[in-house]
């Protein structure tokens, strides 16, 4: 991370901070009661013991010292503890707002960044990244402040009982901060070394167990214990040198303190000896001496921990920074609502009211690529009036998907338009636009919760709706054989269903928010025929009226549709009736017939 | 964790060494005060230069003899718990490779995943940091305690009033603290799996518009983490500020006394600034001890995570390593009839993948023979894949016995039963590495030509070439690729085995219909001539088969050719019609 990179972190990490500035400010107050408390304590222990005298001990001016000693002690305590209090509240309070701002950028990034980053990398910034940053934080408010500010003050402190001890001590500390930086530069190397070869193995581990049915089948169990014991044997070289390095910085701090403490004692005594110096005054200043050398050692290992919470910070930053989408400001709404058509008075009315004058969708022009090198769809045009079937047939990769992306405006066109009922959906919000569609996706997606949670989605919807849709998409017998009916939890990602009835759901989920316009993509492939056959009628219900667009492998699926697009690496080849295609004898009459030979 | 400590056997010496040479240090450590006692009371009190000098000698001395004893026991400690994690990863990671389909069923990768990484990192900072520490800290507590002791029994008790006070409230805090730490833990868990939802479903939730709705829950959920955290923040709070206090009483209370004892003449002031010194190093140690004990737990917690997997015993063994005697009672009939045109052969097969549970196949009975082709077909859920998973024994059944070439199973060598045994599973899978690497898995002494017959068997030229032939590279999971091409290239890979059973498990679904077709007709001209099975759901894919087995629900409801089928099996007519 080059510097100009990392000051704009740390400015950014300030503006998150300075929302609690007020917490920020107590705890600095706090820190400089506590460090000042803290280290005037020793001085009066010093005096009290200077009070101790053979057969001469002054009690009353001993009693008043350690009743001061005593106060002293608890307003240290009691500012350490507010310092901590202050210091929870603020780390874990800027962490939240961090977290929360990675979470809604989710919702408004654009698809080409969500596709083309994996999702446990975008996961393990907003969990383990913002983490280490809370544990970088928090370290960095107790630790480097006080330190920095202990050795100041303790300096201060001993220069005023004895300047030229404090000299002494001056001088020898550069060589404690020496011996850490040198070890924490050779460090360094080892723990990347070490971190380098760990992510290997992680990631041979996630291949080789993710997909242990695999490695079984084929019984290569023996073989991939080999390749895990290499790795293995590398990361131990490299792990016992970077546990070994960096648990020197302790032990070679701890020897330069003994040896300020030797000199401490010695100049010390000898000053007592010349009358410079009181006997307490030497037991504050060695207790000085423990303390002062303390925070260096600290504060050389905060430094670490804050370079990491740096880093992880910019990473977080990095993806709160990414282009969004464009913004829906200033566009209208297309059907001047929400898009949602259900009547709320009359359920019943629900399943059947459709408008048969709105769903008109033009494509015209249209190119788009995912990348400039290789094309995609050029210059597709399409006209589909309200309530016509559209499906859209091809071998894999030919960009059925994309066309759906494309209407949906997950992805904006590179070149033409595509408008819905005469508007350009570029020019109407994204969300009454989505909600004017019904989407059925190719791969399920359920989350931890009930099956009603899921079916509802949050929207405003009696159970008799939902039951009544359940039952239209033959759902309703597989949900109620369930052990708690529809307030049966299912795990992530549908857990203990099966792949069929995982998509059962999602249909029934769609089936309630009658859209003027459903798409289906591959909505049945993981449904067998036969249960496929009775989801039809739901289905041609459903699309009764609707503009709907099909995308299957199945041909029988889409016979009926009103037009078929049929699609070869990127284009459209053929379009038009089953049995105008079937005429044509092209490339749909090869791809029909390659089903039944 | 306990059981786990067999890991260190190798490193007895290591494990000894390493504490020993901290408690060194901490003697010498522990000597410091004692020499400054007597600077003060023999070298200023007899104002005597040269033995200051001497005892500032000594100091430096016993600094130089603590560092070399601290680097040897940080070496120790380090070797101790590297060669401790290193090699219990390598168990684990071979006992994971053991386990059975139903025991990965059961544990999911993710979890296994953690306990191979996360949690033995834990495991071995808490080897570590216990070797270092645990000796150390409390030696210095209680060799403080003594050497006060040395110095004044009646000053010692204050000591004694102290630390026993001081290890109630650590005890009593972590006590109260693991718990909060567990809760807060949970919560993280629960934003983890918002985040990781919100992710993947990031489709779904947009064209539901259901962004705002989702913020929400999670602004709520991320305010709970919020308020777990800040609970379990004033505990640990608390606790620096009480140590502080009460050992400043202590010192309170010690002057006090000293002062009374120094004025009687039974103490010197020398004394009573040692005793002063040993107070501060009880502080200092206290708070390592407590650090070392959050740290101890959270080791432990990792350590009995990671022996939980231990414990699980892979429920399919080699029959070798089956300790019954063998042959075991399920051979009786197997071997009996040498039937050498049979390849594999169900007899009443039933099978329950959980002891609770509904049978996921029930009485399933056919018989296949050498060079055959069968189609399996019914609907989802019906157990097509149950039963090809039996054939190499990815499951034990219920009852009944599964037998290949004349013998059950269960009293066949696993590897050499799985070597002959080509298998295309449902998720089509591959490896970090070349193509000619991932294909190899089938057979590793293949040659190349090898390899391009299967490759063109598999109808997968284009894809080879497309990544540049045998050597493109493909990405961790076969990201690079679509999955079409990533079904043919698994396809590949089983063929290059050479196989005399060959299992498709539904490898085709996502080839269009002429790529598929080809597909088909290679496999069925292949001169070795295997015994294929093709799990499908399309009629289309099984009719040319020799057999056809009709499954519903578990149950066999039709046996026979296409034309025989569509006869009398009213169940395949319905799937038949209703792919048209």
């Amino acid at each position: 991370m080059n510097q100009i990179h990392r000051r704009f972190t740390v400015n950014r990490i300030m503006k998150y901070i300075m929302r609690y500035r007020i917490c920020g400010i107590l705890s600095i107050l706090c820190a400089v009661i506590n460090v000042v408390s803290t280290l005037y304590l020793p001085i009066l222990i010093g005096r009290a013991i200077d009070c101790i005298v053979y057969g001469a001990t002054d009690y009353t001016r001993l009693i008043a010292l350690l009743v001061k000693a005593a106060v002293s002690m608890a307003m240290a305590a009691v500012s350490l503890w507010s310092m901590n209090e202050l210091n929870n509240k603020l780390t874990y309070s800027v962490v939240r707002d961090v977290r929360n701002e990675a979470f809604k950028k989710l919702h408004v990034l654009p698809f080409d960044y969500l596709d083309a980053h994996p999702a446990g990398n975008i996961l393990s910034r907003i969990i383990a990244d913002v983490d280490q940053f809370a544990d970088g934080l928090l370290m960095g408010f107790a630790q480097l402040f006080t330190g920095i500010m202990t050795i100041f003050i303790t300096l201060g402190f001993m220069f005023m009982m004895n300047p030229f001890i404090t000299l002494i001590v001056v001088f020898v500390t550069p060589l404690s901060l020496f011996v850490a930086r040198f070890i924490s530069r050779h460090t360094y190397d080892m723990f990347t070394l070490q971190s380098g070869i760990r992510g290997e193995q992680t990631g041979f581990i996630d291949e080789m167990i993710g997909n242990a049915k695999v490695v079984k089948a084929f019984s290569y169990e023996d073989k991939a214990v080999k390749r895990f014991d290499d790795i293995n044997k590398r990361l131990s070289r490299a792990s016992l040198k970077a546990l070994f390095f960096s648990s020197l910085t302790n032990p070679g701090t701890r020897f330069v303190n003994s040896i300020v403490y030797a000199m401490v004692a010695l100049a010390g005594a000898m000053a007592v000896l010349t009358g410079g110096m009181s006997v307490g005054l030497l037991a504050s200043f060695l207790s000085y001496a423990n303390q002062y050398t303390k925070p260096f050692n600290e504060i050389s290992g905060v430094l670490t921990e804050l370079q990491n919470a740096f880093a992880c910070a910019g990473r977080i930053f990095e993806l709160i920074d990414e282009t969004e989408e464009t913004g829906d400001d200033g566009l209208f709404m297309l059907y001047g609502n929400d898009g949602d058509q259900r009547d709320k008075t009359d359920p019943e009315k629900n399943i059947i009211n459709v408008r048969n004058d709105i769903g008109n969708v033009r494509c015209d022009g249209v190119s788009f690529s995912y990348n400039k090198e290789m094309k995609l769809i050029e210059d597709l045009n399409i006209d589909v009036k309200p309530g016509e079937h559209v499906a859209i047939v091809g071998p894999t990769g030919c960009g059925k998907t994309t066309i759906i992306n494309l209407l949906m405006r997950f992805y904006d066109v590179d070149k033409g338009s595509i408008t819905v009922d005469g508007n350009d959906i570029r020019e109407v919000t994204r969300k009454s636009l989505r909600h004017s569609y019904g989407m059925v996706l190719q791969e399920t997606w359920l989350r931890h919760g009930t099956i009603r949670d899921n079916i509802k989605m949050g929207r405003d919807i009696s159970d008799e709706e939902m039951i009544a849709a359940a039952r239209e998409v033959h759902s309703h017998s597989f949900i109620r054989r369930l052990e708690h009916g529809y307030d049966t939890v299912i795990g992530e990602d549908g857990g203990s269903l099966s792949q069929g009835q995982k998509q059962l759901l999602c249909i029934t989920r769609v089936m309630l928010s009658l859209p003027p316009m459903l798409i289906l993509d591959e909505a049945t492939s993981s449904i067998d025929t036969r249960t496929e056959m009775k989801i039809q009628d739901a289905f041609l219900k459903m699309m009764e009226g609707r503009t709907s667009f099909i995308v299957a492998h199945r041909l029988s699926t889409v016979k009926n549709a009103d037009l078929i697009l049929v699609m070869k690496s990127g284009s459209i080849v053929e379009q038009g009736s089953h049995y105008e295609l079937l005429d044509k004898k092209g490339f749909y009459y090869e791809l029909y017939n390659s089903q039944f030979a | 964790m306990k059981k786990l400590l067999k890991y260190l056997n190798g490193y007895k010496k290591e494990c000894v060494l390493a504490p020993l040479f901290k408690m060194l240090e901490a003697i010498f450590e522990l000597f410091v005060p004692l020499v400054v006692a007597s600077i003060i009371d023999r070298g200023i009190g007899g104002t005597d230069k040269i033995y200051i000098v001497k005892c500032c000698g000594i100091m430096i001395t016993l600094g130089i003899v603590g560092l070399i004893s601290a680097v040897t026991a940080q070496y120790m400690a380090a070797k101790a718990a590297v060669g401790f994690s290193t090699e219990l990863r390598s168990d684990l990671f071979a006992h994971i490779m053991r386990l059975s389909y139903k025991n990965i069923d059961e544990l999911g990768t993710s979890t296994m995943i953690t306990r191979m990484t996360a949690d033995i990192n834990q495991a071995q900072t808490g080897v570590n940091m216990f070797l270092r520490l645990f000796l150390r800290s409390p030696f210095i507590v209680f060799g403080a305690m003594i050497m006060a002791f040395t110095i004044n029994v009646n000053a010692a008790l204050i000591f004694l009033a102290v630390i026993a006070v001081l290890f109630t409230v650590v005890g009593l805090t972590m006590h109260f603290n693991i718990p909060m730490l567990k809760k807060v833990q949970g919560k993280l868990d629960e934003i983890t799996l918002l985040t990781r939802e919100n992710l993947i479903g990031a489709r779904v939730i947009r064209a539901f518009t259901m962004e705002e709705r989702e913020t929400d829950n999670y602004t709520d959920t991320n305010m709970g983490l919020l308020k777990e955290q800040r609970r379990a923040g004033h505990l640990s709070a608390m606790l620096n500020p009480v140590t502080y206090i009460l050992i400043n009483m202590a010192v309170i209370v010690l002057i006090y006394v000293g002062a009374l004892k120094v004025d009687t003449g039974i103490l010197t002031k020398g004394q009573v600034v040692a005793l002063y010194n040993y107070m501060s190093q009880i502080l200092i140690e206290l708070i390592k001890l407590a650090n070392l004990i959050v740290l101890l737990n959270k080791a432990i917690a990792s350590g009995d995570r990671i022996h939980d997997i231990f414990e699980i015993r892979p429920d399919i063994r080699n029959f070798s390593e089956q300790n019954s005697v063998v042959p075991s009672n399920h051979t009786e009939e197997g071997t009996a009839e040498e039937n050498g045109d049979v390849c594999v052969e169900f007899r009443h097969v039933s099978l329950k993948y959980s002891e609770t549970g509904d049978e996921a196949l029930s009485d399933i009975d056919f018989m296949v023979n050498k060079g055959e082709t069968v189609g399996i077909i019914g609907g989802t859920g019906c157990g097509k894949s149950s039963v090809v998973n039996l054939i190499p024994r990815f499951y034990d059944v219920t009852q009944g016995s599964v037998i290949v070439n004349g013998r059950d199973v269960r009293d066949q060598d696993l590897t050499s039963l799985r070597g002959r045994i080509g298998m295309v599973p449902q998720k089509a899978v591959l490896f970090r590495g070349t193509i000619a690497e991932n294909l190899r898995w089938g057979n590793e002494a293949a040659r190349d030509d090898e390899l391009y017959e299967a490759v063109r068997l598999a109808v997968c030229e284009e894809v080879v070439e497309s990544k540049g032939g045998l050597n493109g590279l493909v990405e961790q999971n076969g990201r690079n690729l679509s999955g079409g091409q990533r079904q043919r290239l698994t396809i590949a890979r089983a063929l290059v085995r050479k196989p005399e059973i060959l299992i498709l498990d539904d490898s085709a679904s996502a080839l269009d219909y002429a790529t598929d077709l080809r597909l088909r007709q290679n496999i069925s001209n292949i001169e070795y001539r295997p015994t294929v099975f093709i799990v499908s759901q399309r009629t289309s894919a099984v009719q040319n088969a020799d057999k056809i087995v009709v499954l519903d629900d578990g149950c066999i409801c039709g046996l026979g050719s296409h034309e025989e089928l569509m006869e009398n099996c009213p169940v395949y007519r319905e799937i038949y019609e209703s792919n048209t």
